[in-house]
């Protein structure tokens, strides 16, 4: 009788008091609090016989609000898609601002966004591979490596003055110039990052626990990965090659020598070893990139942005001397340009995958319809498939192994 | 895999196999775009998945949009399609009367367009035919509307102070 007084947002199996399997609840907020997500799991022991998830608790209407925004206002909603690496989220948004109107941008503003795009995935691979960690026992790691965390995190306050959700650069570049002490966190990053990766891969890679803990655990077959639409390193781990900056490369990416790390079995450990692979490959992209933009020199090297007055906010001083400058001022501020007439998809790879912008123009002010492609939302789904038959605690493994965000899954 | 595959000839074989049942062939920012009629649209996937040369065996995204201004046909289903291999991509639309949105589902083809189909029926209220479990996934059970369809206005329209004419639309809609 007790169980009819609470109300399950997903009902109970009947008969489960009387069966012999056991209900659990993983869940409402995730094992690991990683986010709010529930998994109604049907238990035979400790292991799992079917999975059952929700999401949606963090649902904040995304697709909605951006049909009354102006273009600019909608990359702060991108920002909190994948908060973990909002930045590539930003250039993604922008780019394909940037492809529907046209813009081409400087070569010098391709590379500083690669720069910050790949620390922003160094910033999202450290978090999921550091928790894989947590979620098997070893604290240490995390701990460890937070602090490169943090000198990611100062640079881009260098460049856009936040942290998290960085809103960092415009349509057409940046909002200024990077400073020279942006560059300087950058160097020491490029100098100290590596020796912590080095230790925390020491840590884990060969650890005989880590690897009885992971390997095995979870397994994506390629076949599986591509009829349910898995992108990024857990479709990479499952041994196949697709990585949105090679296929249609964006933002000059064809410009930088960089591989592509696969795994074969795609289970835990090889999610994990693909990320890690990632993190050494951004580094070098990162390395390539910053000795490019240090090659422009002069009046090149002042150049941050593309020549957009319509989408890119004129500088202070111009506004209060110039009137065309103070014009395009209150235009933009008051969303008062129309956007041309069109339909664009337009994806980055993303931390957890192709992160996708399907954006149809009416000509109005705000896009008539935008949809984020969300790869964490489309790849969640095949959880159910690889925890069954697996442990209770192997299970959660492969929750954090995935990378689930919930705000990527509920917009 | 043919390398070559182009949107030239991706058109020409879904020609040659349905006539001129798919209508508006455009091609903007390079990805061959059409529109197939509602009941054959699993038709069309099936062929553009099982044909050895076109190979579109990956969907990538799967959305809905609304037309209201679209008499019969207001609501849409746009799906984008990728050959991986090939590296060609190709985004199919269907339209259907809001009135009787059936679209069936692609979910026999795509596993993965289970949940993409739950976030289009949530919000758009298509109805997928056949779809294995088609509930709401990210509004509440409860929820007895569809939030994206464009009579449901962002902000209370009794405001005179933001009406659609500031967003440069002249109050043509809503």
């Amino acid at each position: 009788m007790l169980q009819n007084a609470v109300t399950h947002h997903i009902p109970l199996p009947t008969d489960s008091i009387q069966k012999e399997t056991t209900t659990m609840n993983l869940g409402p907020t995730h094992p690991a609090t990683h986010g709010v997500f529930q998994n109604i799991l049907e238990l035979s022991g400790e292991k799992i016989l079917s999975a059952e998830q929700t999401v949606g608790y963090i649902h904040r209407a995304f697709e909605k609000l951006a049909e009354r925004r102006p273009l600019y206002q909608i990359t702060t909603l991108t920002d909190r898609l994948n908060y973990c690496s909002s930045p590539i989220n930003n250039m993604g948004w922008h780019m394909t601002c940037e492809k529907l109107l046209g813009v081409k941008t400087p070569k010098r503003v391709d590379y500083l966004r690669i720069i910050i795009m790949e620390l922003a995935r160094i910033s999202d691979h450290l978090i999921c591979n550091s928790i894989v960690g947590v979620d098997t026992g070893a604290f240490t790691g995390f701990l460890y490596v937070m602090q490169s965390r943090e000198d990611i995190y100062e640079i881009y306050e260098e460049v856009c003055g936040s942290r998290l959700t960085t809103n960092i650069g415009r349509i057409g570049g940046f909002e200024r110039n990077f400073n020279n002490i942006a560059f300087e966190k950058l160097e020491k990053f490029l100098i100290t990052f590596p020796k912590v990766w080095k230790e925390f891969e020491n840590l884990f890679n060969r650890n005989r626990i880590f690897i009885d803990r992971t390997k095995g655990g979870g397994p994506l077959s390629a076949e599986m990965a591509i009829k349910y639409s898995v992108t990024g390193p857990n479709l990479r781990a499952a041994g196949v090659d697709y990585d949105v900056r090679v296929a249609s490369p964006y933002s000059s990416y064809e410009d930088f020598d960089f591989e592509i790390p696969v795994g074969t079995t795609g289970d835990n450990y090889d999610r994990f070893m693909v990320r890690n692979g990632e993190i050494w490959q951004s580094l070098r992209i990162i390395e390539q990139a910053y000795r490019k933009v240090q090659e422009f020199k002069g009046a090149e090297a002042d150049v941050f942005h593309a020549d957009v007055p319509e989408y890119y906010l004129p500088e202070k001083k111009d506004v209060y001397t110039k009137m065309e400058a103070l014009i395009w001022h209150f235009k933009i501020i008051m969303g008062e340009i129309d956007i041309p007439k069109g339909e664009v998809y337009h994806s980055v790879e993303g931390g957890n995958g192709e992160l996708g912008f399907y954006l149809v123009s009416d000509g109005g002010r705000t896009p008539y319809r935008l949809h984020f492609r969300r790869p964490c939302f489309i790849y969640y789904q095949v959880y159910k498939e690889i925890v069954k038959g697996s442990m209770l605690s192997d299970a959660i493994v492969t929750l954090s192994s995935l990378n689930l965000i919930a705000g990527e899954m509920d917009a | 895999m043919d390398m070559g595959l182009t949107n030239e000839i991706v058109k020409a074989k879904l020609t040659e196999k349905f006539g001129d049942a798919l209508l508006n062939w455009e091609e903007p920012y390079g990805m061959l775009t059409f529109e197939a009629p509602s009941d054959l649209n699993l038709k069309v996937m099936q062929y553009l998945h099982d044909d050895g040369e076109l190979g579109f065996t990956f969907l990538t995204d799967l959305t809905g949009i609304h037309y209201p201004d679209n008499k019969g046909s207001e609501i849409g289903v746009v799906y984008h399609l990728h050959n991986l291999a090939a590296n060609v991509r190709i985004r199919m639309k269907v339209f259907t009367d809001i009135n009787t949105p059936d679209i069936y589902t692609a979910t026999s083809l795509f596993p993965g367009a289970n949940w993409m189909e739950r976030e289009t029926f949530d919000f758009y209220g298509i109805n997928f035919v056949g779809h294995p479990d088609l509930r709401r996934i990210l509004n509440v059970d409860e929820m007895d509307y569809f939030p994206m369809r464009k009579e449901f206005p962002l902000e209370d329209q009794s405001r005179s102070d933001k009406d659609d004419e500031m967003f440069g639309r002249g109050g043509s809609y809503n």
